[in-house]
């Protein structure tokens, strides 16, 4: 039996049919919202290519179900900045030319900006500690430090 | 012999032809054939005209089309600043169409790295042939001389009164050049050839800048359409059901134990299995609940652990002493002089074996791949890095002519050679041709590790004579391993992929390897390899087939590492040891640059003066690959109480001839080492006798934050009088070796199979330094 839920994305309203309650907000946000991120990487929680903002805190998507995020407010990297508003790590990612295939990016972004929400100022190594737990199969690491770092001082 | 192709000549093209290759156009209409936008695709593509390389908008944009793919490195942004260059439009206003079958020729995809040294020159020498006809065009159009004219931003103009002018747009934005083009080869070996020359170094004004990556506010703003993100009209998702048991095949199908999930069905055809859901959720739900029956198989893999010991013994099938190995595409052996007679020369006799395990592509994202077949034609969306060779092989699997099957590459993960995505492209079409609408495929993570198409292990026997004075006289290294094809690396025909071989074609297996490539010029050596045969005749999960640099780490990690055995023999520095045996200027500059950048001081390993905790150690490897050449230099921290090897420092100079964008170059270069760290220091495919059991990125750990070289120095050396060679993958085949030598060089102890974790070091270290010097016979 088929269950409405209203999920808060990108600040706007939206209301998704879900055949099962335990369906991972990925699935929601990518196939009935229609947004192209975040991505499914590993579904595992693992490598951080789904991750958005849940009330401000960079959360794996693929691993929360859909029941759990009713209401709250959900940010992808869509809805953090545009080419005319650009969050200050967006453009620190364009100044420092991180991306190769772009596939892992929304983790990096949005774990990135949970840092410096809480840390505006971080250390080089509070900078790789924050992103320790994420997957990038292009190499970007070193490139994705500097850039948080360059958005630290911006 | 160049083949000119006559067909489709313009009228007046070809009767002023009469017997010359290339003719001098005429009036401007009678080739610039009335077509509305985007005018290739309308023109047909063919080989043999310039539309098919170069087209103008109504508004002046320059369209190039690129028969290749941009797997994630920039190649879009560089082959725009070529066109821009020759053609003298602004590089903002040229845009690049990536390997759409319908609309551009065959370049081959992506191999080698040449995206730059095959597909880009092509574009570059059709932008300045596309320039000359202009000229032409505009002289007759305002009584000029085309030695008087000159072109600046898309507009040609007179040089002594710049107010008689014409803009390419004017002269034919919106009709394509019905010109032709001298052309030889096809796909990877397709090259052109024009009237007009290229520009010279000192002439260029967009080569040689940094222009930012174009595809890269996509990336950060979300707003960059991956073939993951394609949602055509009616489109379903499927998922494919693979087996627990390698060599398995699907004999029941409890389609009631999917009954409670809306939507989902079964597609099952011959050993062919899947499940498609109207939601995405539901065909993964549908895909973990289905209930099947399978066959009783017994691969009999050997397991990870007893891999080496199984190459080392298993029969060889296919050898590089084989003369008849060229005609299949395989390289031979190399040999200077005669290593054997050397051999039976040599007072003393060295010998180092090195083991580089199955390695997956590992792919960031699972392979993901949308069909659209009709009646009597369809469409393909795929990243595959061989879209030509896709749309053959489509063509084929649904026995429809290629020329009613249209592949559009479309960006997607970064797989950097023949990942799974091909495999899924078919698995897409085949459902869709079943369901008659579109389909949409994506591999779960356990699926995209344990059944993409894996690199070659290998085992890598080096052996180093020298006489009594203790001059080397004799060197071999001889790589065993599994064909770099179990698994062709397009997917030109069906049993090229899962889903063919799922409908009951065998393995397409042929011999291919290769040498390492460098430059030494030894008295006597031999280069060579063997293969032993595939693990199994069809479906096998650990079918071989190029991952990224497939020559590069697997034969370099052994054949590099043995050099600095043979310098540690000698008590010679290894840079100097190397010097003694490379010819060319372009080595010794790039060595020596390497060297200042890093501070290296001349001595030989190992160290021999650390007794702490932490010993320190920096070690070389040198790599030549088609015109690149690449000097590496790796610093370590080993430490001896736990084994973890820190990595503060690599040194990388690199010279791959004219630099197009010295940004994008360094860019590529430092995303290499860090991707062939995790290679060297995480990476290996487990497996027991049945399957393969790295299924996820716990089971199969790849290098995350903690294991980065915290400092990646990359030193360019541009030759602008040099061909553009190509940076793709180049520095990865050095790099095992540098780490290997470092390690060496800071504790007198050698490690001789990858990956380099901490249990194999504490292990090597326990061994302690090996007696590696044997009597001769």
């Amino acid at each position: 039996m088929a269950q409405n839920y209203t999920l808060n994305v990108d600040g706007k309203p939206h209301t998704v049919s879900v055949d099962d309650p335990k369906m991972p907000l990925l699935y929601a946000l990518r196939d009935d919202l229609g947004l192209n991120n975040p991505r499914f990487g590993c579904g595992l929680g693992q490598c951080g290519a789904c991750t958005v903002h849940v009330d401000g805190q960079a959360v794996r998507s693929c691993s929360i179900p859909v029941s759990l995020v009713a209401n709250r407010r959900i940010t992808t990297i869509a809805g953090f900045g545009t080419t005319e508003k650009p969050h200050p790590l967006q453009t620190a990612w364009i100044a420092e030319q991180v991306n190769q295939c772009g596939y892992c990016i929304n983790g990096w972004i949005m774990t990135g900006a949970e840092l410096l929400a809480r840390n505006p100022h971080p250390t080089e190594q509070e900078v790789r500690d924050a992103l320790a737990d994420l997957i990038c199969r292009c190499g970007t690491h070193n490139a994705a430090v500097k850039a948080v770092m360059r958005a630290s001082k911006a | 012999m160049l083949e000119p192709e006559m067909t489709k000549l313009s009228r007046r093209a070809f009767l002023t032809a009469s017997g010359a290759l290339i003719v001098a156009l005429a009036t401007p209409p009678e080739w610039a054939e009335a077509v509305q936008f985007d005018s290739a695709a309308a023109a047909g593509v063919r080989p043999g005209k310039l539309s098919s390389y170069i087209s103008i908008e109504p508004d002046g944009t320059v369209i190039a089309y690129y028969g290749k793919i941009d797997g994630g490195q920039g190649l879009e942004t560089s082959v725009a600043q070529l066109v821009a260059e020759e053609i003298d439009v602004p590089w903002e206003r040229v845009h690049v169409v990536i390997s759409d079958t319908a609309k551009c020729v065959n370049m081959g995809g992506s191999t080698a790295g040449n995206g730059l040294r095959q597909g880009g020159i092509i574009l570059r020498q059709t932008a300045a042939e596309a320039r000359r006809l202009l000229i032409e065009m505009a002289g007759e159009k305002l009584g000029i001389a085309p030695a008087d004219l000159t072109v600046t931003d898309g507009v040609v103009h007179s040089v002594s009164d710049p107010s008689k002018r014409i803009s390419y747009a004017e002269l034919i934005g919106g009709r394509s050049f019905d010109a032709p083009v001298q052309y030889r080869g096809e796909a990877q070996q397709l090259t052109v050839k024009v009237q007009a020359p290229l520009k010279k170094p000192e002439e260029f004004k967009v080569i040689g800048k940094a222009y930012p990556r174009r595809d890269m506010p996509g990336k950060v703003f979300g707003t960059l359409e991956q073939v993951t993100d394609l949602k055509l009209p009616n489109m379903i998702h499927a998922r494919m059901i693979r087996p627990p048991v390698a060599g398995a095949v699907p004999i029941s199908v409890d389609e009631k134990s999917i009954s409670d999930i809306p939507g989902a069905q079964v597609v099952w055809i011959k050993d062919f299995l899947g499940v498609v859901a109207e939601k995405e959720w539901n065909a993964v739900r549908a895909a973990q609940q289905l209930k099947v029956a399978w066959s009783e198989s017994k691969p009999n893999f050997p397991g990870h652990e007893k891999l080496f010991d199984y190459i080392r013994t298993a029969p060889v099938v296919a050898h590089s002493g084989d003369p008849k190995i060229k005609a299949v595409g395989a390289s031979q052996e190399k040999r200077i002089g005669s290593a054997e007679d050397a051999f039976r020369q040599a007072a003393f006799i060295l010998e180092g074996e090195y083991e580089y395990p199955t390695m997956s592509h590992a792919s960031m994202g699972p392979a993901c791949a949308v069909a659209d077949v009709r009646e009597d034609s369809a469409t393909v969306y795929t990243s595959t890095q061989k879209p030509f060779d896709c749309q053959l092989g489509i063509a084929e699997l649904l026995e429809l002519p290629p020329d009613k099957v249209r592949a559009i590459w479309m960006f997607g993960t970064g797989g950097y050679a023949r990942d799974a995505q091909g495999d899924a492209t078919a698995d897409a079409a085949i459902m869709s041709k079943h369901l008659k609408r579109p389909v949409r495929v994506q591999y779960m993570r356990h699926e995209s590790l344990a059944w993409d198409p894996k690199g070659t292990p290998s085992v890598s026997r080096n052996r180093a004579g020298f006489d009594a004075n203790g001059n080397l006289i004799a060197y071999e290294n001889i790589t065993k391993s599994f064909s770099m094809e179990d698994c062709n690396t397009r997917e030109r025909h069906p049993p090229d992929t899962l889903a063919g071989m799922a409908l009951g074609h065998p393995l397409n297996w042929r011999a291919s390897y290769g040498t390492p490539g460098n430059g030494y010029q030894f008295e006597n050596a031999h280069w060579g390899w063997e293969l032993v045969a595939p693990l199994m005749d069809r479906s096998s999960p650990l079918r071989t087939t190029h991952v990224r640099d497939p020559y590069g780490p697997p034969l370099m990690f052994g054949s590099e590492a043995f050099i600095d055995e043979m310098a540690v023999h000698t008590k010679l520095d290894p840079i100097e040891f190397r010097l003694k045996f490379l010819k060319r200027p372009r080595e010794h500059e790039l060595f020596a640059a390497a060297a200042k950048h890093y501070g290296w001081d001349t001595r030989p390993s190992p160290r021999n003066d650390q007794q702490g905790t932490v010993a320190t150690g920096r070690g070389f490897a040198y790599r030549q690959l088609g015109g690149t050449y690449i000097a590496l230099i790796a610093e370590v921290r080993v430490h001896r109480d736990t084994g973890v090897i820190e990595i503060p420092r690599v040194v990388v100079a690199h010279d791959c001839g004219l630099i197009v964008n010295p940004e994008t170059i360094k860019h590529v270069v430092d995303r290499q080492i860090i991707w062939q760290t995790s290679r060297t220091m995480y990476e290996e495919v487990r497996f027991d006798d049945k399957m393969v059991q790295s299924v996820d990125w716990l089971t199969y750990p790849v290098l995350k934050m903690p294991g980065v070289p915290r400092s990646v120095e990359i030193v360019t050396i541009d030759r602008p009088d040099q061909p553009t060679s190509g940076a793709a993958e180049m520095a990865c085949g050095p790099l095992p070796a540098a780490i290997s030598n470092a390690v060496f060089d800071a504790t007198g102890v050698r490690l001789r199979r990858i990956p380099f974790t901490p249990e194999r070091v504490m292990a090597a270290l326990a061994r302690g330094p090996e007696r590696v010097v044997k009597a001769s016979l």
